[in-house]
């Protein structure tokens, strides 16, 4: 055997794991749900029978999903916005103030984004049950038992009370990200802006958030891409998209729609928009926040 | 120094003081909301469900250790947990042997064919869980994989192969290229020289990959739940939601409460054990999904 010869079967053979497993179980299924997005197809006992682009149509008449729709959208401005903004706070404070116990804070406050999201599920599905719940027992502590609501069970708040289960799950995440771009700006910076009398708030806004912007922009998209994932176990576990669908977002509409209702053709049109919107999301995101847009 | 040295030169020395306290606060009243929940779990573990139900802010009045052993016996955390452990550790199996060769061959061999690699497997950093699920769920139905931890295992790794090979790759190339020279010469062959030489220099990188995929194996819950529906192959993250939808009838949330704190235990442990090492991967690897 030559040595090249030798080399190329070397190379297959370490390319060949890897690629038979990605091949089968990624990139099989990705091509299939855009070619069976345009079939009719219900149960796997069914012929699926090509209906062109009526599955998107449809999705575009169904109540359900549009206001599965509505409420992901909602969740997808909401969650980064306020989970990106208390990380990029508390990462500031945690570099630039030099608390002894700072460790231990950052410690802590990662450490929701290691436990299991279904773990998380069932903790805030106890913190907000009406009867059982310390929030309530707590507003009631406070003699504001008038504020106290069944949190997950009122159409106005789930939503809400859904983001705040989220936000509270990835916001160290970002921190420990956003301490590691603090870590590597210049002293020099900080120090010349305090000598100039620069407030603690503005070498925030002038200083910390410019030269983070990068990273920013990057946990902008994950973060968003993350909403989308998160938001399919923490409503599955915790209202099963209810009340009266007022909690359901696409995810977990796909999912029933699938796996429920065994409308594959249909469910995979979902997965095919909600992929696409994405990455406009994603593509839109990085536009707007490149430097000199505005 | 920054925040006190400007708070000290505007406000003074009081002012720096008050600044700092206030600061204290705001990270103290956020420890207790991460805290809390944790906390709180634990000390419902050991009430009987009539406690339980009263109010949630008050101690228990003694010990429900019943509550833990219903958690084994009745709830079957423990078979749960040896699931999760087994899916851990053949999902991890399978991803170093699908990810390192690749990376070594993709950062540090020259071929035709490497740039499409590469950008073939960036691509699938894009294609999320959710949304393939329905033809995957077709096709391992088509090929009787359904109800077997070893494909879920193998879906797993899949699902983590495009980041491993993505961050395993820059590692790889950082590596000088001398020492497979000065293998060659010695007369070692490709594999040797990959496994002995190489695979060793490269250990920061592949014990990142492990600590990382160990939370993601071991936490995930939407694939599992969709591919096994056999009781007695459930996962921990399967098991503790059937066992919440199942409370909610039978009421017996002492066990409930037990079961999660007994998830909480290993995962506080295994936290505390590489807490450096997950935050430095976490500026390592840049960023991850």
């Amino acid at each position: 055997m030559t040595m090249k010869t030798r080399r190329g079967i070397f190379i297959a053979t370490c390319l060949l794991p890897g690629l038979l497993l990605f091949l089968i179980f990624k990139v099989y299924p990705s091509l299939q749900i855009f070619q069976k997005s345009l079939y009719l197809w219900t149960g796997l006992s069914d012929k699926p029978k090509f209906i062109g682009l009526q599955n998107y149509i449809d999705m575009f008449h169904d109540n359900t999903f549009l206001l599965a729709l509505k409420n992901t959208g909602l969740l997808m401005l909401v969650v980064p916005v306020a989970t990106l903004l208390i990380a990029l706070v508390n990462a500031s404070i945690l570099t630039k103030s030099k608390l002894k116990e700072r460790n231990l804070y950052r410690t802590v406050f990662f450490f929701p984004s290691i436990l299991s999201f279904v773990v998380i599920a069932i903790l805030w599905s106890f913190i907000y049950h009406p009867t059982m719940g310390f929030l309530n027992a707590g507003l009631e502590a406070l003699g504001l038992s008038d504020w106290a609501l069944p949190w997950l069970g009122d159409q106005r708040v789930v939503l809400w009370a859904l983001a705040v289960t989220m936000i509270w799950q990835a916001a160290g995440y970002y921190m420990v990200i956003y301490m590691a771009g603090i870590d590597g700006i210049s002293p020099d910076l900080y120090e010349a802006a305090e000598l100039d009398g620069a407030t603690w708030i503005q070498q925030f806004t002038d200083i910390t958030i410019p030269m983070l912007w990068e990273i920013i922009r990057v946990t902008i998209i994950l973060s968003i891409n993350g909403v989308l994932s998160i938001s399919f176990i923490i409503v599955s576990v915790m209202t099963a998209g209810g009340p009266d669908h007022h909690s359901e977002v696409v995810m977990t509409y796909l999912y029933s729609q699938a796996f429920t209702n065994s409308n594959f053709g249909y469910a995979m049109a979902i997965g095919v928009f909600v992929f696409i919107v994405s990455i406009i999301l994603a593509l839109t995101s990085n536009r707007l926040t490149e430097r000199g847009a505005n | 120094m920054a925040a006190e040295h400007t708070l000290h030169s505007s406000n003074g020395k009081v002012g720096a003081a008050i600044g700092k306290t206030l600061l204290r606060l705001l990270l103290i009243a956020q420890t207790i909301a991460v805290v809390y929940p944790l906390l709180w779990n634990v000390m419902a573990s050991f009430k009987t469900n009539a406690e339980v139900m009263e109010n949630p802010w008050k101690l228990p009045k003694s010990l429900e250790w019943s509550n833990y052993v219903r958690a084994f016996t009745t709830a079957r955390i423990g078979d749960y947990m040896l699931n999760s452990v087994m899916v851990v550790v053949l999902s991890m199996a399978i991803l170093l042997v699908a990810a390192v060769p690749s990376a070594y061959v993709l950062g540090r061999m020259r071929f035709r064919g490497r740039s499409f690699f590469n950008n073939f497997y960036m691509a699938g950093l894009f294609v999320g869980g959710v949304y393939i699920i329905v033809p995957l769920f077709i096709l391992m139905n088509n090929l009787h994989m359904l109800d077997n931890l070893f494909w879920l295992s193998a879906v797993y790794a899949t699902g983590s192969l495009p980041f491993s090979i993505f961050l395993l790759t820059s590692f790889m190339k950082s590596i000088p290229h001398d020492y497979e020279e000065a293998a060659m010469i010695d007369g070692c062959g490709y594999f040797s020289t990959m496994l002995r030489i190489i695979v060793p220099m490269a250990r920061p990188g592949i014990v990142t990959l492990i600590v990382f995929s160990f939370f993601d194996f071991w936490n995930e819950y939407v694939l599992a739940m969709t591919f096994i529906s056999d009781d007695a192959k459930k996962t921990i993250p399967v098991g503790l939601a059937n066992l919440m939808q199942i409370q909610q009838y039978a009421t017996d949330w002492g066990s409930l409460f037990a079961g999660l704190v007994i998830v909480l235990v290993p995962t506080i442990l295994v936290y505390v054990l590489l807490q450096k090492k997950l935050t430095q991967g976490l500026m390592l690897g840049g960023v991850k999904g």
